[in-house]
């Protein structure tokens, strides 16, 4: 929004007319960006409104048009699934909002993972192939507020982490391999929601971890821990993709055995 | 003794060394190779320009300057970059200040000296000629005369008696070893007994790890795997060691997934399967679970187990199936463990039969 106080053309002529504070390009300005800011908040309230509200018939029909037209095909019109895909019968909301919202799906190729890739769908669209999918059968929903905080115990949630997720997603989160070309993803930088509908759904080879095994606020706690691992800096400096013994032994061998190597064609090299 | 050179045998190479010198042994050999002798000697710039020769002692002098900087710098570091509690940051900054500043004085230092040996101190080459390892023959003669002698003196042939019994308390000295380090190993307890057994009994609930609470059949929907340790295991007198070996993986799989063998047909709860976590290859916990090919992984030696046929292996290094432990309901609706495993978890061990029946 650039008012034409602030261009400097426009400064020098009014500072020598002398007719205009100097603060006014100050106040103008602040008052401008005030009502865009307040404006902008209160237009995007009324619509997040208008979204809680009508978990409607509207957003189902619109997510079963969408459901028809992109999904149809793998996993059968009526959720039944079929040969290229499962059913969807029962996966509950948080399945599509993970599938969908981390880009897994719609599948770009079949393979033995789906890989996480650019989100095909505006919010609007995954919630409302959400809601249309969650209408049909019951499962679980889209988790709340309250638990994707990161605010939990950081100490419990990585003691639970190190039993239920260290094993396939590394102790630091950073995943690790499985078998005949499938993985368990990184964590880092993984939306706390996102991880969430992960333990709840159980997504391709991942187990289900539902709330009788871990509660939702265990999963609150992992999801804690998680997030302080990512912001917490290390304390043994650098950490080469938090990968062990592997990049800390290739480092080790190359620049270690490097600098030694290097030193001693020094040490025996004659001087001039 | 025996060496009779003194050092004169220390010829500088290009004033000395020639065809006159020996090579040390006594077969010549027509078709020999001539030796080639040592390159001639090459004067360095710090031999021949006293400039260069003062440019590199100043130079050698900084980099010792430089390590009393360094070493000031790690105190100094030490000081200034204290350790702050739960702040791992701190730690991080103190311990690389630190190391690098320390890891500079200790290279300057070693980095001047090797410079100063090359570039200053005399560098001619210097050939020293072999000589025989063996003794003069009076030497040889005299230390056997030493021997006899030293025999005569002491009676050590003479006087068996003494001999005899010094021998014997030689022999005696460490026996007492033998039985204090006998204490260090398992005395009261068979540590094969205890490696067959493990804490689940019948009638023993599945706990979840770590918390210790009970599970109940209708918490492990399809898909689900759950950590599991057996309940009350927190009381155990030791703990890990129990905890090693009960180590068990629960998982729920469609009633028609499973292949069950004969005898094995009530070991199952309505497809909720509970198998040890305890690699059988060398004792890793094999928890990565596949839940739709329901294969299990072991991360330390890639060996697969297939749940679908009782843990069989279907790749790697393990020889054994990892074992099931047979559970059931009890009348509140938890899973219960109908018996311990029926043979030993983990890895192979000397004393494990190879016969252990279902």
């Amino acid at each position: 929004m650039p008012s034409p106080q602030r261009m400097p053309s426009s400064r020098r002529p009014s500072r020598r007319r002398g007719r205009r504070s100097p603060l006014a390009t100050v106040v103008l300005l602040a008052l401008g960006l005030v009502f865009t800011g307040s404006s902008y908040a209160l237009f995007t309230a009324t619509s997040a409104g208008d979204a809680a509200t009508a978990a409607s018939q509207e957003s189902i029909d619109h997510g079963q048009k969408l459901f028809a037209a992109n999904c149809a095909t793998c996993h059968g019109m009526n959720l039944e699934g079929t040969e290229a895909g499962p059913t969807l019968l029962g996966v509950g909301a948080a399945s599509v909002d993970f599938q969908v919202g981390t880009g897994r799906m719609p599948l770009a190729n079949t393979g033995p993972q789906a890989p996480e890739k650019p989100v095909m769908f505006t919010e609007e669209d995954i919630q409302a192939m959400a809601d249309y999918v969650a209408s049909v059968s019951p499962g679980p929903g889209i988790p709340e507020e309250e638990y994707l905080q990161t605010t939990g115990d950081a100490t419990r949630g990585a003691e639970l982490f190190r039993i239920n997720c260290a094993m396939c997603h590394n102790v630091a989160g950073a995943g690790g391999a499985l078998t005949q070309g499938k993985y368990a993803p990184a964590l880092h930088g993984t939306s706390p929601k996102h991880i969430y509908e992960a333990m709840t759904t159980g997504p391709q080879n991942m187990p289900v971890f539902n709330d009788a095994n871990l509660t939702p606020e265990d999963k609150r706690d992992i999801i804690t821990a998680l997030k302080y691992q990512e912001e917490a800096p290390s304390p043994g400096g650098y950490e080469l993709g938090s990968l062990g013994p592997v990049a800390e032994g290739l480092f080790a061998w190359v620049f270690g055995l490097g600098a030694i190597v290097a030193l001693t064609v020094w040490i025996t090299a004659r001087s001039n | 003794m025996a060496n009779d050179g003194s050092g004169s045998d220390i010829v500088r190479a290009d004033s000395s060394h020639g065809a006159d010198a020996s090579p040390g042994t006594a077969v010549i050999a027509a078709d020999a190779f001539e030796n080639p002798g040592l390159p001639p000697h090459r004067e360095r710039v710090t031999d021949l320009d006293p400039k260069a020769d003062r440019r590199h002692e100043r130079v050698v002098s900084l980099l010792f300057y430089l390590s009393i900087v360094f070493s000031v710098a790690a105190i100094a570091a030490y000081f200034a970059i204290p350790i702050v509690e739960n702040d791992p940051w701190s730690v991080r900054l103190n311990t690389l200040f630190l190391g690098l500043s320390i890891a500079g004085a200790l290279l300057s230092i070693g980095v001047g000296t090797v410079h100063w040996g090359k570039a200053l101190m005399d560098n001619a080459e210097r050939v020293e000629m072999r000589h025989q390892t063996r003794g003069t023959e009076e030497t040889r003669a005299r230390s056997v005369e030493i021997f006899q002698e030293a025999d005569k003196e002491s009676g050590f042939s003479r006087r068996s008696l003494l001999r005899n019994s010094l021998i014997g308390a030689l022999v005696a000295a460490p026996l007492p070893a033998i039985f204090l380090f006998r204490d260090l190993a398992p005395r009261d307890n068979d540590p094969a007994a205890m490696l067959a057994h493990t804490a689940w009994k019948e009638g023993v609930r599945l706990a979840r790890d770590p918390s210790g609470t009970p599970i109940r059949a209708a918490d492990v929907t399809l898909g689900s795997v759950f950590h599991v340790i057996p309940e009350g295991l927190e009381e155990s007198e030791h703990y890990l060691e129990e905890k090693a070996k009960a180590a068990v993986l629960l998982m729920r799989l469609k009633p028609e997934d499973l292949n069950v063998s004969p005898g094995r047909e009530t070991w199952n709860y309505d497809g909720i399967v509970a198998y040890s976590k305890i690699c059988t290859h060398v004792g890793c916990p094999v928890a990565l679970y596949e839940q739709q090919t329901h294969h299990l992984l072991c991360p330390c030696h890639q060996s697969q187990f297939d749940i679908k046929q009782e843990a069989a292996v279907i790749f790697g290094p393990a020889k054994r199936p990892l074992p099931q432990l047979p559970i059931s309901v009890d009348s509140e609706g938890y899973l219960v463990a109908q018996s311990d495993f029926h043979e030993p978890v983990g890895p192979s061990y000397w004393e494990r039969r190879g016969d252990y029946d279902v």
